[in-house]
């Protein structure tokens, strides 16, 4: 079987740039081509900002890795123009499973709210959404998009300008200079970018290892997520297993701190275990198997200078509730449009800013999400682990114990509660959909909301009439108007509340900058000055 | 807030006093450990509110 892992998809080509005198210059260059690096590149040349990805590999990466993506993360890829591969290839599931020792405790069907375009989440091998990016980084090369990405070309020294970044890269024909007027860095968790401008990354609040297997199954097995806790195959630790496409399922086997990671690799350690958890009976052939090790913490600031932080490289979360992938779509989606603006000098140099602040506050989220799920998995205490083992007990006969387990909670998208892009907000609208918060999907009459939110600021009037297209401050924004025939219950539940009608300005992340109940067009352009950053700061 | 938490409430104090005692006979300490914190549980869900179960853990700190 030749695995998509094997072939390179972006093989290193010599470029002009390296045959230049003077060391040549780009709007903006990211470092790795790994999820977030791909995103950021789509992103910004849809939007016609030239980029430049840079990496030393030229292949997607290899086993499964990242595998679970959710609801949010969709919804920028659908954006991205990539949404209904990963939907169509990925695994959707619903029922799950709890195993306290050696016996089930209960199980669960999940069910998701209705009225979105797209489900909880999906499980899909990380490869395959690297591919499905750089089929769509091809797409857009091919309508003649300012993209490009340059496989084995490794960055060796990066060299903070007040203007910008000076690279020196590596390749196999030796190296070469460029320049760039902003660095996106998103070279995973161990940043050689952060390592080379000598940045912190602080917080380490836990760590571990865990021995992550892909296994093809012989037979059927279901489509459920399974999880143990303290099961007799891995004492005082957890288990996962979780079903992806091509028949591979996911095992994840929690082996604590301090291991001997080359032993505990090795097939015939493995295997007995595997054998263990999903029953003798059960055929399987062993198609990968790592070790993955993560420290819980983040750089204290996400933004220096013309440098910027995205992805791991910034953050790094347990892999308990998917955070990790799913967290660095977010920093991608919320730093795009920014980019663009300040690049075409529509918007401060400090919009960027935000990015950092309302990202920042994403991962400090996450990391006390996965900080109460490790607690919960991994008890630090005789006495936690009393609670722990109390609440799995009552579990299995008590319905009121079951949101207490804590086998990680899905990454949900940040609020931004607290931005300087927020616009205060006087009136009575729903909670969910206030000013720093993603906005919600809901069914309009032939398509979905959020397929309707691209690329530009969006003046959403729902039960009242919008021009469909407007320029203010320099921007475009687009008018959507939901007749109130067109009003469905979801949209009124999530936009409306009891109000008859409301304007919306929704910023190109799809996150509300502020609202109102009637149209009013010297508050909005109060309301887009404060979300470009340029707004009155003195309030 | 306080004063919700220290008026008495329990009825028949005795009895109830009597019940607790006697449902940890014979436990080990172990499992009377594992039993008290079933019944802390069962008995935040019998109260829900998030502010009285946050009165009860500051009330219940060691003086």
């Amino acid at each position: 079987m030749t695995k998509l892992f094997e072939a390179p998809l972006y093989p290193y080509k010599r470029t002009a740039d390296q045959d230049a005198d003077i060391p040549a210059r780009h709007p903006v260059v990211v470092i790795g081509a790994g999820p977030v690096g791909l995103a950021m590149a789509i992103d910004l040349a849809q939007a016609d900002v030239p980029v430049v990805v840079l990496d030393d590999n030229d292949k997607v990466s290899v086993g499964s890795r990242a595998i679970c993506f959710s609801k949010r993360s969709l919804e920028i890829l659908d954006r991205l123009g990539c949404g209904d591969e990963m939907v169509h290839k990925g695994v959707v599931w619903n029922v799950g499973k709890v195993f306290f020792g050696d016996r089930q405790v209960y199980d669960f069907n999940l069910l998701p709210e209705e009225g979105h375009k797209r489900p909880a989440f999906i499980n899909l091998q990380q490869y395959y959404c690297e591919l499905y990016l750089v089929e769509r980084i091809r797409a857009l090369q091919a309508e003649g998009k300012p993209v490009e990405i340059r496989g084995g070309n490794t960055v060796t020294n990066v060299t903070q300008m007040s203007d910008g970044a000076l690279l020196r890269v590596d390749t196999i024909d030796g190296d070469y200079d460029l320049e760039a007027d902003w660095l996106i860095a998103c070279d995973g968790a161990g940043s050689p970018t952060r390592r080379m401008l000598n940045l912190d990354f602080v917080g380490r609040v836990f760590e571990d290892n865990f021995l992550i297997a892909d296994v093809i199954m012989k037979a059927d097995f279901p489509t459920e997520r399974w999880f143990w806790f303290d099961p007799p195959f891995n004492k005082d630790q957890s288990a996962l297993l979780h079903k992806q496409p091509d028949g591979v399922w996911r095992i994840d086997l929690q082996l604590g701190w301090d291991i001997d990671k080359e032993e505990e690799k090795k097939p015939e350690n493995v295997i007995p275990r595997l054998k263990q958890m999903l029953g003798d009976e059960v055929e399987f052939d062993l198609e990968w198997v790592s070790i993955y090790t993560f420290q819980c913490r983040r750089m204290e600031k996400f933004r220096h200078g013309r440098v910027i932080f995205a992805g791991d490289s910034a953050h790094q979360v347990s892999p308990f509730g998917a955070r990790g992938a799913n967290s660095g779509f977010q920093d991608v989606d919320n730093l795009g449009w920014k980019l663009k603006l300040v690049l075409e000098g529509k918007a401060p140099d400090t919009l960027l800013d935000s990015y950092a602040f309302e990202r920042e506050l994403g991962a400090d989220e996450n990391i006390l999400q996965s900080s109460r799920s490790t607690d919960f998995i991994t008890p630090k205490s005789e006495i936690s682990r009393i609670f722990r083992d109390a609440v799995l007990d009552l579990s299995e006969h008590h319905a009121f114990a079951r949101p207490l387990v804590n086998s990680g909670r899905l990454s949900v998208p940040c609020i931004y509660d607290g931005s300087p892009l927020n616009s205060p907000e006087s009136e009575e609208l729903p909670e969910r959909t206030r000013p720093g918060s993603p906005a919600p999907d809901a069914p309009l009459k032939r398509s979905w909301l959020l397929d309707q939110l691209t690329g530009d600021f969006v003046l959403l009037g729902i039960g009242c009439a919008i021009p469909n297209k407007t320029e203010r401050l320099g921007v475009s924004i687009k008018g959507l108007s939901v007749g109130v025939v067109e009003i469905g219950p979801e949209m009124r539940e999530r936009y409306l509340g009891d109000a008859s009608q409301a304007v919306y300005l929704i910023r190109p992340d799809q996150h509300v900058a502020a609202r109102w109940t009637s149209l009013d067009w010297n508050k909005i352009e109060q309301a887009l000055a404060t979300a470009l950053g340029s707004g009155d700061r003195t309030k | 807030m306080t004063n919700d938490i220290s008026a008495p409430n329990i009825e028949q104090p005795d009895a109830f006093y009597a019940d607790l005692l006697a449902a940890h006979e014979g436990l080990s300490k172990a499992e009377s450990d594992a039993f008290n914190a079933r019944l802390i549980l069962l008995m935040a869900n019998q109260l829900g509110d998030r502010q009285i179960l946050a009165d009860l853990l500051v009330a219940a700190r060691p003086a």
